[in-house]
């Protein structure tokens, strides 16, 4: 299992390889596009995350001391950085999660990318996901 | 007829670039931009007279204040208001409604109605709910049809002897769609209620006659004409103006304080408490003049060149929706392409350049008769031009393509 810190630098290094920021967007729409089906039980109101222009509903499940994340949006570029969210944090533990210290999205350039709704969108994900695991670290 | 070209040299923020291409400014019903007649007459405020107003004997203070007061003249001319002291200086449209439903607190009671419109902004819905959770009065809604435009009948089956006032927009911010409101305003004078227009979209577009109209209330910016922010005006009728309460107690709204009883001031000055924002109000003056200075025939008939010419080429974009897609309104295309999210579309014009609004644009109850998240809305100036609305519908067309 590859660490949060791992993972941020393979994003990074993948997003090294696009020539402008039209192969950014077509890269997260396309990983939008591909996020696994969100399950309908879960797009409920209390999954929603405030502060972003479009809906985006997040979910997370707590098994064996890891976290599991998935969420679902109707806007598909947002969709596109959830799914780098989701590869970021899925699958690792409270503890990890809490530490983490989110640097890919500036160092993909993603952030003069993002309008301030966006951007601000964006910090309420990870905020949002932050608390889910304080949450579970308190339950263990 | 005007020339674009040499109007766009007024505005030193149209040569800007962003995301390293040149900006497309289609955000106009937002917030206009600011030429330099604007720009000057703010800066040569403070840097030639800048002082308080009304109060002092001194020079600068008796500049400060003509110039002021100036403004105020060339607003009641402009609008056709019949004295000066019916325009009360605001920060806003917002601020002028909050006026008017704090006024009227004590004048409404819970046997009385009000009236807004589905299409409203919610700057025009919120100050006559937090009203009627105050008074117990009962708020109605006409409803829009789907084509956007106000349902008249139901307009006229709301309008029953309990209403004491209607509250409609001029021209709605989202769809851009001119309402028939001298219509509205004498089917209300008819039934003894009276009207407040929202006029922040209306006013930047055409010449607006109050007295025509014979308008009860009518609220604008300045910053959606060519002025700047935080600055509008309150036009209210001398009488109505007259039996509301001041709004905030302070300096410059009395005109005798005591501890047993302080008098207020005469309008307009009752509803102008504490220093205002001069330099704003002198510079809406200055957009006022100026924009009189280019013609509100020649904006209009510019405007709606460059309207239809987007309505026509947009039309022509796939799975295209244009919501109140009819003849009367100004340059404002809301619009979804196929299931594309607003937000989507929208990140992906900026990087183009193209600055367009995406989203509900404070009017909630709109998206939820088209039941849609938002949409993405073109707003068009005088100073825009069709090139630039080639470039826009060619970076929608990638857009929509990068979207799949
Ligand atoms: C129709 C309408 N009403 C009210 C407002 C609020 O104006 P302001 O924010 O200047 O008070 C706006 C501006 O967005 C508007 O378009």
């Amino acid at each position: 299992m590859q660490s949060i810190q791992q993972i941020q630098d393979q994003i990074i290094e993948e997003f090294d390889f696009f020539q402008d920021w039209s192969e950014k967007y077509q890269y997260l729409i396309d990983l939008g596009k591909n996020l696994p089906e969100f399950n309908d039980s879960n797009r409920v109101d209390s999954n929603l995350i405030k502060g972003c222009q479009s809906k985006v509903w997040l979910n997370s499940s707590f098994d064996n001391n890891i976290v599991i994340f998935e969420a679902d949006s109707d806007a598909i570029i947002s969709k596109g950085i959830i799914s780098l969210l989701i590869r970021v944090f899925s699958g690792h533990t409270p503890d990890e999660i809490i530490a983490a210290n989110i640097d890919f999205i500036e160092k993909i350039g993603l952030n003069s990318h993002l309008s301030q709704t966006r951007a601000n969108g964006l910090l309420s994900m990870i905020k949002q996901i932050k608390i889910y695991a304080l949450a579970y670290q308190a339950k263990n | 007829m005007l020339d674009v070209y040499k109007i766009r040299e007024d505005f030193p923020i149209l040569g800007k670039k962003v995301n390293n291409t040149d900006l497309i400014y289609f955000d106009n019903a937002a917030t206009s931009q600011t030429p330099n007649q604007v720009i000057d007459v703010i800066s040569d405020y403070y840097k030639q007279y800048n002082s308080n107003i009304h109060r002092g004997l001194h020079s600068l203070s008796a500049d400060a204040t003509n110039k002021y007061e100036n403004s105020r003249t060339l607003i009641k001319n402009h609008f056709g208001a019949s004295h000066e002291h019916e325009i009360i200086f605001t920060s806003g449209t917002t601020h002028g409604i909050n006026i008017i439903s704090s006024g009227l607190e004590k004048l409404i009671s819970s046997k009385d109605e009000l009236i807004v419109s589905e299409m409203e902004h919610h700057s025009n819905i919120v100050p006559w709910q937090m009203l009627c959770e105050k008074t117990g009065s009962k708020l109605k809604v006409i409803p829009i049809n789907d084509d956007g435009t106000l349902n008249m009948d139901e307009y006229k089956s709301l309008l029953t002897p309990a209403v004491k006032f209607v509250f409609i927009n001029h021209v709605s911010n989202t769809l851009g769609i001119v309402n028939p409101v001298k219509e509205i305003i004498d089917l209300a004078h008819k039934n003894n209620s009276k009207v407040l227009i929202d006029g922040a979209q209306g006013a930047a577009h055409f010449k607006i006659n109050l007295k025509e109209l014979d308008v009860d209330y009518y609220v604008a910016s300045a910053h959606k004409l060519c002025g700047p922010t935080g600055v509008g005006f309150l036009y209210g009728k001398s009488e109505l103006l007259n039996s509301l309460p001041p709004y905030q107690g302070g300096g410059e709204m009395i005109s005798t304080v005591t501890f047993n009883k302080t008098e207020y001031a005469d309008l307009p000055h009752k509803f102008e408490a504490g220093t205002p924002n001069i330099a704003g109000v002198i510079g809406f003056g200055a957009a006022i003049e100026y924009m009189n200075s280019i013609g509100f025939d020649n904006i209009e008939v510019y405007e709606k060149e460059l309207l239809d010419y987007a309505t026509e080429n947009l039309k022509k974009i796939e799975n295209i929706i244009i919501y109140g897609d009819v003849d009367d309104k100004i340059s404002v295309i809301s619009f979804n392409v196929g299931n594309h999210h607003p937000s989507d579309i929208g990140s992906i014009l900026d990087q183009y350049g193209v600055a367009v609004r995406t989203g509900q644009h404070c009017t909630q109850p709109i998206m939820d008769h088209f039941n849609i998240p938002g949409t993405v809305r073109a707003s068009f100036s005088f100073y825009n031009t069709k090139s630039e609305i080639d470039l826009f519908i060619d970076a929608l067309k990638k857009a929509s393509k990068m979207l799949g």
